[in-house]
């Protein structure tokens, strides 16, 4: 039955079903292209004319390939890359919107009403499909042979224990890695020139004028087993406040030097560089989530998402000037996790 | 000669000797490192009388009578030349209204004017003068050497090409595409505003040159994937795609689904 054979009011016919009716379908409207040839007409010139414009763009493609070859410079690169784009988006695209346009117009708009039919099968193959089962049953001799049968399901269940040996190469667990860095006593505070430096450049004392910020690393990184990951934990921002601006926690007094302060790079939220300071203010703001720490308090958290502050690294002077780190961090880096209070580190 | 080693057993000879070596290497010391520092610019006493004139019309009402500061603004004393040639040069001095940080205009005194200016605050006290030519070549730098440095000093502020970046409340890091080579590194040297400071401990005056190298080559360089959008980085990018991506999606799944007429 197709929609031509409508007249939109089969659903009278229907029982009513919850106090609904069907509604039916709607009448069938004829498109303009099917009772005006012209326009019919006018709707195959323009499907051909995205299908010609499809092979223009073909042909554009072909063509930009060899006329903006690459001279090795970056805008030529970019004016080919542009060219063939521009080609096969109007090739492929103009595909496809002749073959909508094609479909939306010309092709026949009948519009089609099947009824469902019942899931369950007839009574006759349900008998068929059950003998086929017994048979099976009968012919392996499954229920005669249980030896067999449950040797095949030891055989299974002991399968999957080969990927407990593979998932142990996950491992081993962190052990104590969350909670010590490269820092400890008498370690220098050295620049950070970005990746992992091929000399250390240790900083003095009097290098660190009032409105300084020194990205820090600790000395011989490039030594330690794993450079990258050590950085990542042992990273430190190194600035000099007016000493008359700092409010120092009882307990903390010798962890700074003059108003020079090292605090964690780490951000205790989800662990971002947090390095964006502003040396009148002496916000400290990580570029992630906006999370804000004030130096002159400890490095508080001010706004944002970040929980704790941010971890001081004590600080001193060795013999020669330069800066050196008293101890490790007193509470580990970076974001909070599960285990943090299970142990202290090893400052 | 003769006098010389007449005297070599004099109680005093070894004094002499020690002061002679230290007088030498002290000496020599300062010849080499002041080869890698900044020199200070000369200025006569003509520009400071002509800079105290303009300073006193243009700047005291903020920053005092004679640069010592008051509540509006602060003490100008040691800032330096550099200081005021970066300020003023870049038209953010004299500020046009208060707000979270000063904004770049039109620079409202010509290259002369700066330099009196500059000439009268140096005269205050001792700070950081205006760069030598050198150390602006961006062609003698090192992009490479530069990139790393930008990406540990610079980058988490001024994003990673220098397109510039938000802080707090209100507050930004500027676009660094279109500043000039000088006005880089007085702003590494001064740090302006809520910018640290570098001084040539930090990044030495070759260092400085490298950023600005990588600066130029980041800005300069054409862009071979396509359009930049202001190479803000993800964000502008997403807000691309859901904004122009996702219109052009739902336009042509309505026009799928509508009825022809």
């Amino acid at each position: 039955m197709t929609s031509k054979d409508h007249d939109g009011a089969a659903g009278g016919t229907l029982d009513t079903v919850n106090g609904f009716t069907d509604p039916g379908l709607p009448e069938h409207k004829p498109r303009i292209t099917d009772v005006e040839p012209a326009a019919a007409k006018v709707a195959e010139r323009q499907v051909a004319a995205w299908f010609i414009l499809s092979m223009i763009g073909t042909i554009w493609f072909i063509v930009s390939y060899f006329l903006f070859a690459p001279d090795g410079s970056l805008g030529r690169l970019r004016l080919q890359n542009a060219m063939l784009g521009i080609g096969a988006a109007i090739a492929l695209g103009s595909v496809g919107i002749g073959i909508i346009l094609w479909a939306k117009t010309l092709i026949t708009d009948a519009e089609v009403t099947e009824d469902r039919h019942s899931i369950a099968g007839s009574a006759e193959d349900q008998a068929i499909a059950l003998e086929i089962l017994n048979q099976a049953k009968e012919e392996s001799g499954i229920a005669r042979r249980p030896l067999l049968r449950n040797l095949l399901i030891a055989a299974v269940a002991i399968a999957p224990l080969p990927a407990v040996l593979v998932l142990r190469d996950l491992g081993p667990l962190p052990g104590d890695a969350l909670f010590r860095t490269l820092w400890k006593q008498g370690v220098r505070l050295c620049q950070d020139p970005g990746g992992v430096p091929e000399e250390d450049r240790p900083i003095k004392l009097a290098d660190v004028t009032i409105g300084s910020a020194f990205h820090v690393i600790p000395e011989k990184l490039r030594e330690s087993e794993d450079p990258l990951n050590e950085k990542a934990k042992a990273a430190v921002l190194l600035m000099r406040i007016r000493p008359e601006e700092l409010n120092i926690e009882p307990g903390r007094e010798n962890w700074s030097i003059d108003g020079v302060v090292a605090y964690s790079k780490i951000c205790t939220h989800v662990g971002c560089p947090v390095a964006l300071y502003e040396h009148q203010t002496h916000h400290l703001l990580c570029p992630c989530h906006q999370s804000t720490f004030d130096v002159t308090n400890h490095c508080k958290v001010i706004f944002g998402p970040a929980k704790r502050p941010l971890p001081q690294l004590p600080i001193a002077v060795d013999s020669e000037g330069y800066l050196v780190a008293q101890s490790d961090f007193h509470e580990p880096v970076g974001p909070t996790f599960w285990e943090i209070h299970t142990r202290s580190t090893d400052a | 000669m003769k006098l010389l080693s007449a005297r070599r057993r004099h109680p005093m000879a070894l004094v002499v000797l020690l002061l002679v070596g230290l007088l030498l290497t002290g000496g020599a010391y300062a010849l080499f490192t002041s080869n890698s520092s900044a020199k200070a610019q000369e200025y006569s006493s003509d520009d400071v009388a002509q800079g105290q004139k303009l300073f006193v019309a243009n700047c005291a009402t903020c920053h005092g009578m004679s640069g010592q500061g008051t509540e509006n603004g602060p003490s100008l004393v040691g800032v330096g030349a550099s200081s005021v040639d970066f300020q003023v040069g870049t038209g953010r001095m004299p500020l046009q209204m208060s707000g979270p940080q000063g904004q770049v205009k039109k620079q409202q005194f010509n290259q002369d004017q700066i330099d009196q200016l500059a000439a009268y605050v140096a005269s205050m006290g001792p700070g950081p003068s205006v760069p030598e030519g050198d150390y602006l070549d961006a062609s003698k730098g090192d992009p490479a050497k530069g990139g790393g440095l930008f990406r540990t000093n610079c980058a988490m502020c001024h994003n990673v090409v220098g397109a510039g970046g938000a802080l707090t409340r209100g507050k930004y890091a500027p676009n660094l595409q279109n500043v000039s080579e000088k006005h880089l590194y007085e702003a590494m040297q001064t740090g302006p505003q809520n910018m640290p400071i570098f001084n040539d401990a930090n990044l030495t005056p070759e260092q400085k040159r490298d950023v600005i190298a990588y600066v130029r080559n980041a800005s300069e360089e054409p862009s071979p994937g396509g359009f930049k959008l202001g190479a803000l980085g993800p964000v502008a990018e997403g807000l691309f795609i859901w904004f122009f991506g996702l219109a052009a999606v739902i336009g042509i799944t309505v026009w799928l689904t509508a009825r022809s007429k």
